[in-house]
This record gives structure tokens, sequence and C-alpha cells, in this order.
């Protein structure tokens, strides 16, 4: 392996660390703040794709399609809300987990209804397609480098949001003491949709960045989901803090495991067994990760103050 | 202070009423008069439909007594049942097809594999539980679907149903069709009596309050611990049968959605009756079939299906047919 290989590896941990963030902000603010398990924030994400393939269609600008995206979405979201995940706040997170189950079935459905089951693509824009040469030798795509900066730019947004601003304090303070906060006169509802609406238009962004690499397709969503909750577990719920150090941690370990566990085998087995259990053990990795995590820290890496 | 013994009421499970005795008798009844049913119409197409749904039943009530009778929410239920299917495959692609030596086989690595898992995952509670039990299902679901030599993503199969003492009896529809209802029934019975024994009494009790029964003296993890090997086994039973029943493994068996399945499963029927798991995984199997006939996009009726359940049917179909029982005295 060398060292532009690892370089490269790592880059593409990192892309992968970013999106993984992207969800799981919005799904440890969700979690944390209504202690709520939305099981449908994937389908979301692919939502998002989705849209942002339709506006595309129609406008022929990426940008427009990635607003009309988030609009769209966020509409969306908000009707979901209305409808349905309101009644659930106050259920157990066995009913939470089924009705979000059921939305998602619904939606990867519909989206094979509407748009059909063949994947769809989304160009990149075109001032962005290129590669740039990193370091001697290495060609970076400059779309995957744009998903790395403007994750991080989020993550810098969110934490001013969340750390300097009085709706921030109001989320902090309502992941830990949820009544208190409700108590001191907050409406709390209103607080948990803005913060749910914020968690979904993340959810699409998110979408909307990654479509042009991946295909676009129902049951996107569903993968990245359960990765999303590995990160928001490993990183403590209500942590976006801990979200960030996971969602890195993650996209790291899976992306280098997966290029470099059966180089890694071959040094102590045979080649041959090595290509079988490489793959095994590296689509394992993360959730290996994720056990150990929670067997010397129940609560996670970053558990929110205040809770148990 | 007197040396007199404390008179100590023996705790009896509570006597059940007519109905809660009645139900669980009137299911398997109307199971074992399926076959008789099915030889005036179509016969192969029912008996695997409905041997289909009390394999689906056998796993979805081993997750009841986790759910509804521990509060232990596993979202890696279909693990089990995947290990159980896989041991059957993997036996046969070595030539062993008896059933003596795969059934063993499935219920131990099931139990096995719930015993290590367990021992991590209850040291959780909550939604952690939730989530370290999802994500052992999905470290079984990478681990099958990495295992090329045994067909890798494509699942391999099974070329020929398991014998029985060297005889084909699984090979005849209806005779097998027997022994799944056979394993279904003493499944309930072995559940049944786990619930209401001395066992189930702590371990119910620690659904209630933990920290009051290891106050008590009780170590809740142990008791927790077996609970979860138990149904683990139980999932491994359902698993072996799956994989006799659709002579075919894959390691879309572990896939999370499975896990989910099993809970609705569960949920539709109603928490906490066993009986009611065996009404859910028919229920849920049957909509499906019917729905799925109506139309190729049926998961768009039945995902809002699941959210109307949940919001408007607390205690599923049971819960349902109570409240309509307490209507209808006024």
């Amino acid at each position: 392996m060398s060292a532009t290989l690892l370089v490269v590896q790592v880059l593409n941990g990192l892309q992968l660390g970013v999106l993984l963030f992207l969800i799981a902000a919005g799904l440890t603010l969700v979690f944390g703040v209504m202690d709520f398990i939305n099981l449908a924030h994937g389908v979301q994400y692919m939502l998002g794709a989705y849209l942002a393939v339709m506006f595309y269609a129609m406008t022929g600008s990426f940008l427009l399609a990635l607003g009309g995206a988030l609009v769209a979405a966020l509409a969306f979201g908000l009707v979901l809300e209305f409808a349905v995940f309101r009644h659930l706040y106050d259920r157990d997170h066995l009913d939470q987990v089924i009705a979000t189950f059921g939305i998602i079935l619904f939606l990867n459905q519909g989206v094979k209804l509407i748009w059909g089951a063949a994947p769809l693509g989304l160009p990149i824009p075109d001032a962005l397609s290129g590669s740039v040469l990193l370091m001697p030798g290495l060609l970076y795509p400059v779309w995957r480098l744009v998903i790395i900066g403007s994750g991080l730019a989020v993550g810098v947004i969110l934490y001013v949001l969340v750390a300097y601003t009085r709706v921030g304090m109001l989320v902090r303070a309502g992941a830990t003491h949820a009544p208190i906060v409700s108590a001191l006169g907050v409406d709390i509802r209103r607080l948990f949709m803005i913060v749910f609406g914020f968690g979904t238009m993340l959810a699409a962004f998110a979408g909307v960045m990654i479509a042009p690499i991946l295909s676009v397709e129902p049951g996107m969503g569903d993968t990245i989901l359960i990765l999303a909750f590995v990160v928001i577990v490993i990183g403590g719920i209500g942590s976006i803090r801990g979200a960030f150090v996971a969602a890195l941690l993650i996209g790291l370990v899976d992306t280098l495991g997966r290029s470099f566990a059966v180089d890694i085998l071959r040094l102590v087995m045979a080649p041959s067994p090595a290509r079988t259990v490489g793959p095994a053990i590296a689509s394992m990795l993360i959730y290996l990760l994720m056990a150990l995590v929670l067997y010397f820290r129940p609560t996670g890496l970053f558990p929110a103050r205040g809770r148990s | 202070m007197t040396d007199a013994p404390i008179a100590v009421p023996r705790a009896r499970p509570r006597m059940p009423s007519l109905t809660a005795e009645l139900l669980p008798a009137l299911i398997f009844i109307a199971f074992a008069l399926v076959p008789v049913l099915a030889a005036t119409g179509a016969e192969t197409y029912l008996l695997s439909l409905f041997t289909r749904v009390m394999i689906f039943a056998i796993a979805a009530m081993s997750l009841d007594v986790l759910v509804g009778y521990g509060a232990l929410i596993s979202f890696g239920h279909a693990a089990f049942v995947g290990l159980g299917a896989y041991a059957v495959g993997i036996l046969s692609s070595h030539g062993i097809n008896e059933a003596l030596i795969a059934l063993p086989v499935a219920l131990a690595a099931a139990a096995l594999f719930a015993w290590l898992t367990g021992a991590i995952c209850l040291r959780t509670s909550g939604v952690y539980f939730i989530m370290i039990t999802l994500a052992f299902g999905q470290m079984a679901f990478f681990t099958a679907s990495s295992l090329a030599p045994y067909g890798g993503d494509d699942g391999l199969t099974v070329k020929l149903r398991n014998t029985l003492f060297g005889f084909p009896v699984f090979r005849n529809e209806r005779a097998f069709y027997y022994v799944v209802l056979i394993c279904l029934l003493g499944a309930y019975v072995l559940c049944r009596m786990l619930v209401v024994s001395r066992f189930g009494r702590v371990f119910r009790g620690a659904r209630e309050n933990p920290t009051r029964i290891a106050a008590l003296g009780f170590e809740v993890f142990r008791y927790q611990l077996v609970a979860y090997v138990v149904a683990g086994a139980l999932g491994g039973l359902s698993g072996f049968l799956l994989a006799n029943a659709t002579e075919f493994v894959s390691p879309a068996y572990m896939s999370w959605q499975r896990s989910g399945e099993l809970i609705i499963m569960v949920l539709f029927g109603g928490l906490g009756s066993l009986h009611g798991a065996i009404i859910g995984a028919a229920a849920f199997l049957l909509t499906e079939e019917w729905l799925s006939g109506l139309t190729e996009h049926w998961k768009v009726i039945f995902g809002p299906l699941l959210v109307l359940v949940v919001l408007f049917a607390r205690g599923g179909l049971l819960g349902l047919a109570q409240k309509l029982r307490r209507l209808g005295r006024g």
C-alpha cells in the first residue's frame, strides 16, 4: 500500500464521515431532544436526492435543484411531523420504531412508483466536475472535496447555532431536561418542530450532495440510516460533538478497513483465505467498534450531560 | 417475634380468563385443520403459506418473550433465524441431511450466538439495547453475505430437505406441515412454562423494576441472559424449519428489515401474550400475501397501515378484541 493510496482512502473516509455527520446530526438532535427514534430519517435523505434529480430535470441548474430539494424536503418533513410523528413523541420506543418503519416501507415503494426502480443519476455541476492534483501522482475529484468542505462548514455552523444562539441553548437544555424547559414557558412543541425541520433539511442536503457520486435508488437510505445510528450511539445520543467525532471515526474505519483488510490479513495468513475473510471482517469492523464502545461506555463516548 | 413460620402466600400466576385459555387452543385447532380444508382447494399453495405462517410464528413468539415479558426490544432477532437456516444449508452442502444432526447444530449455533452477544447487549438498556442488538444482527448479516464458499450474497440452495431418522418425512408437504405445527406447539408450551414459572416471575419483575428485583437478591442480568439464549435458540428452530420449507438460505433472512418485521408481528398481535405473536405473524403474513396479490406496490398500502395500527390500535389485535368486547358489554 503506497502513501498515495493511503491519502486517497483517508480522504474517501473523511468524505463518508462528513456525509454520516450530516445525517447523524439531525438524527441525534431529534433523538436527544424529543427522545424519538426516527427510522424514517434515512428515507428523508433518499427523498432529498430524488427531489434534486426531479428539480434538476425541470430547471437544469444544480443550485436551483439543491434549493428546491431542500425546501420540498422540509415541507414534506413538516407534513410528516404534523400528521404522524407529533402523535408518537409520548409513546414508547417500540411504537416509534414500528410507525417510522411503516413510513420507510411507504416511501421506498412510493419513490419506486413515481420515479421507477431503476437507479437515477445527478450530474456534477460543470465548474466542479474535474479533478485536482493534491500531490504528485494524486488526482482527486473536486466534488468529493466539495462534499468534505460543505460538511465541515455545516459542522461549524451547527456548532455556532447550538453553542451561541438562544434556540441552540434551548435545544441543549431540551436534550437533557425537556420537562423543565417546558415548565419555564418555552413552547417545546415548536422547538421540536424547528429541530425536526432542521434535521430533515440536513438529511436532504446530504442526499443532494452525494447524489452525483452514488446512484439515486430506492432503499439507498436504509444502509446509511443504520450507519447513522451506529454513529450516534457511539457518539452518545443527543451530542452533536459526539456525532461529529464518531461520524469521522466510522467513516475512516469503514473505508480504510475495506481497502486494507485483505492486505493486512495477508501478513498473517495465506492469500486465499485472506481474500475470503478480509471483506467479512471489513464490513463487520464498525459494528465491532460499536459493540466495544458500548461494552466499555454503555452511553457512548460523549454522553450529553444530564442524561443517564 | 415468634418462630412460627410466616405464611407466605404462594404467588400463583393469576387464573387466566376463559378466553385466554380458549384462544390458544382454538388457534392450534385451526392450524391442525388447515390441511383438511386445504385438500379441497389449492392444497400446495395453502399448505406452504400456512407452514410459513407457523415458522414465523415461532420466531415472533420467541421475540415476544423478550419484548413483551422482559421489555428487551431486540432489533436483531432475525440473526438467530438466519443462523438456524445457515446451519441447515451449510451441513446440507457437505452432504449431511439428517435433521437429528442439523436441528441440534441449528439450536446450538443460535444459542451460542445469543449467549455471546447477549452478555454484551444486556449491559446496556433502553435505546442502546435496541441499537446494539441491531449492530450484532448486522454483523451476522455481513458475515453471511461474505461467506463466499456458501453462496455469499446470493445465498445457497438446500438441495434436499432434511431427513428424520433417515426417512424423507419433510419432503411430504403435509407431513412437514404437521412437523412444523408440533414445533410451534412445543415452542408455545416451552415459552408459556417459562413465563409463568418462578424464573418467569423474576424476569417479568425485572421488566417493571430491575432495581427492586436486584434488591430482592436476584441477579437480573443472569435471568435476562437465560431468557435471551432461550429466545435465540427458538429463533434458530424457526430458521431450521424455514431453510427446510424454502429449500433456500440467504443473508436476507438476517437483514434488519426482517428483524423489524418480526417486531411488527409481535406488536400486530399484541405484546406479552405469546399467542398474540402467533396471531400477529398470521395477520402480518396473510395481509402481506393478500396485498401483494392486489398490487405490486403493496408496501404503499402496508406502510400507512402500520402507522395506523400504532396510532389507533394500541395492544394489537388482541387489545382491539378486548376493547370491542368491553364496548359490547356497554
